[in-house]
């Protein structure tokens, strides 16, 4: 029964690397970019909540919704004034651009706010264990869940059945047939960055409801292995880094209740190392063949 | 309708347009032939905003274009059909032509267009639901005609329509660009297939090496050794 609950653990910890894997696999699917600032977009999220529930005595939602704002906003900003005028740079140059801007943001947060972690109020959610059949399950690993799912298939909708998502789909194929449809580019790539850093941004209050703590450098291993949840679902693909995120976490906390939990974040690395070797597509990637 | 003024555009340090001029009047089809490299292709995509000239002035129904981003060109009534077709190919035939009309507004307007180029490709109709990356080259080819007419434009721009289609193909396609151009829309058409291009236009434009070295009717180009030679094969 202990690994039935470790599964549950599994998926909401999943469906948190999910969430932020989103923001990598978009951004990448339309710039080619791997944005390594990305996890820290999710610590300033998890901290934007923070401060909503701590100072302004905000509940859940409201919170969980302001952090989704200033994350897309600040989202925005860092693609206008550290990546646009990177467009025709070479890919190395983005690369290293992205290292530094992560840099910036994380050690600018500790000169703010000093290093200290603080820790997420717990009294915002109801918390009962629910009981399935003798397995007890934390009422918010299921909340956690629930709120993953409906921000994906919300993301599925966007994507899918939106203009703005079309043109989305448009300029990650190809960029100059998208602009002789009369499709702002510019617009369009703030767009991506602006719905991959909300989710990022709930991402950040949810991981801080379920683990409580939050620190300045918080984004840095979530966020590696979201990328590797991103790699491994196949980059660039929107189902992938879902379906990349849930079996990360599975993986970890299989890993962990198996009695080798100081093993968990390597296990996250073994799996890119693996996937990198045998399907560097990732599960979902398929080799691209055109007909010309 | 659409003046070009003697306009240089350069790739980096290479020039590909070395003072161009050309003119389309309402109603015509106007072919430009050449070599491949000539610049026909760099041409259009001067006029669409793809690519800035340097020099020079584009004008279109009085107003200038050049240098004007793609967007606004499109909304001022310009499509350009990219060379090799260029479909979303991880998108509908029906998302295809949805994003044609990206600028437009007007419901109504958008569900007749649906409906003309249902009826100009109806092999488009047919497979609607169906990735457009695994349409047969010609199909792609009427897909990236009709994603072009979904912003009604006034001036179509089509980069070598018969580029890689069979015979029997091409004069399907040559008959649809008679029958848009019927409609009332204006045509600049650049082909390497010069005697098929020549069969239907108005007027004729041939560039060599990044500059107009001819222009006339079909007949007065048909009657020159020079481009018979280069261009159709002649004896």
């Amino acid at each position: 029964m202990e690994w039935i609950q470790q599964l549950v653990n599994g998926i909401s910890l999943g469906s948190i690397y999910a969430l932020i894997a989103l923001g990598y696999t978009m951004v990448y699917g339309i710039v080619k970019l791997i944005n390594f600032a990305h996890g820290d977009v999710f610590m300033v999220g998890s901290f934007v909540g923070f401060y909503s529930i701590s100072i302004f005595h905000l509940g859940f939602f409201p919170a969980l919704l302001i952090s989704m704002a200033v994350c897309a906003i600040f989202g925005v900003l860092i693609e206008r004034i550290a990546y646009k005028p990177l467009r025709n740079a070479t890919r190395i140059a983005a690369l290293i651009t992205a290292i530094g801007v992560s840099l910036l943001i994380e050690y600018t947060t500790i000169y703010a706010r000093g290093a200290q972690p603080e820790a997420y109020p717990d009294k915002l959610l109801p918390f009962k264990n629910v009981e399935f059949f003798g397995v007890k399950i934390s009422s918010q690993s299921l909340f956690i869940l629930a709120i993953s799912i409906l921000l994906m298939i919300l993301l599925q909708f966007i994507v899918h059945k939106t203009k703005i998502g079309k043109a989305m789909r448009a300029v990650s194929h190809d960029m100059d047939a998208a602009r002789l449809m009369g499709i702002n580019v510019d617009n369009t790539i703030s767009a991506t960055f602006a719905i991959g850093s909300a989710l990022a941004g709930a991402a950040g209050v949810i991981f801080g409801m379920y683990y409580t703590k939050i620190e300045p450098l918080m984004g840095i291993i979530p966020g590696l292995k979201a990328f590797v949840a991103a790699v491994l679902g196949g980059i660039g693909i929107i189902p992938g880094a879902m379906v990349g995120g849930l079996v990360l976490g599975v993986i970890e906390s299989l890993v962990s209740a198996s009695g080798y939990s100081l093993w968990r974040d390597g296990a996250a690395f073994v799996v890119l190392i693996l996937i990198l070797i045998f399907r560097p597509s990732g599960i979902f990637g398929k080799n691209v063949r055109e007909k010309v | 309708m659409l003046q070009i003024n003697d306009i240089n555009v350069y790739y980096g340090n290479i020039q590909a347009l070395k003072g161009v001029s050309l003119e389309i009047n309402e109603g015509e089809i106007v072919t430009l032939i050449g070599a491949n490299g000539a610049g026909k292709s760099t041409l259009l995509k001067t006029i669409s905003g793809l690519a800035k000239p340097k020099k020079g002035d584009i004008i279109f129904e009085g107003d200038s274009i050049s240098g004007k981003v793609a967007q606004t060109i499109v909304k001022k009534g310009i499509s350009h059909v990219p060379e090799g077709r260029r479909v979303f190919s991880n998108m509908s035939v029906e998302e295809n032509l949805e994003l044609g009309a990206y600028l437009r507004k007007d419901k109504q307007g958008i569900r007749e267009d649906f409906s003309k180029v249902y009826d100009l490709f109806p092999r488009l109709h047919e497979r609607r639901k169906q990735l457009s990356g695994t349409l047969s080259g010609g199909e792609q080819q009427m897909l990236a005609m009709g994603r072009a007419l979904m912003a009604r434009p006034r001036l179509l721009l089509l980069d070598e329509p018969s580029m890689g289609l069979a015979p029997l193909l091409v004069k399907t396609i040559f008959r649809i660009i008679e029958e848009i151009n019927n409609t009332g829309t204006t045509i600049l058409l650049v082909e390497q297939n010069a005697n098929m291009a020549l069969s239907i236009a108005s007027r004729a434009y041939v560039i060599e090496t990044g500059k107009i070295v001819l222009s006339g009717t079909p007949d007065e180009l048909n009657q020159s050794d020079q481009i018979k030679n280069a261009y159709l094969g002649g004896h």
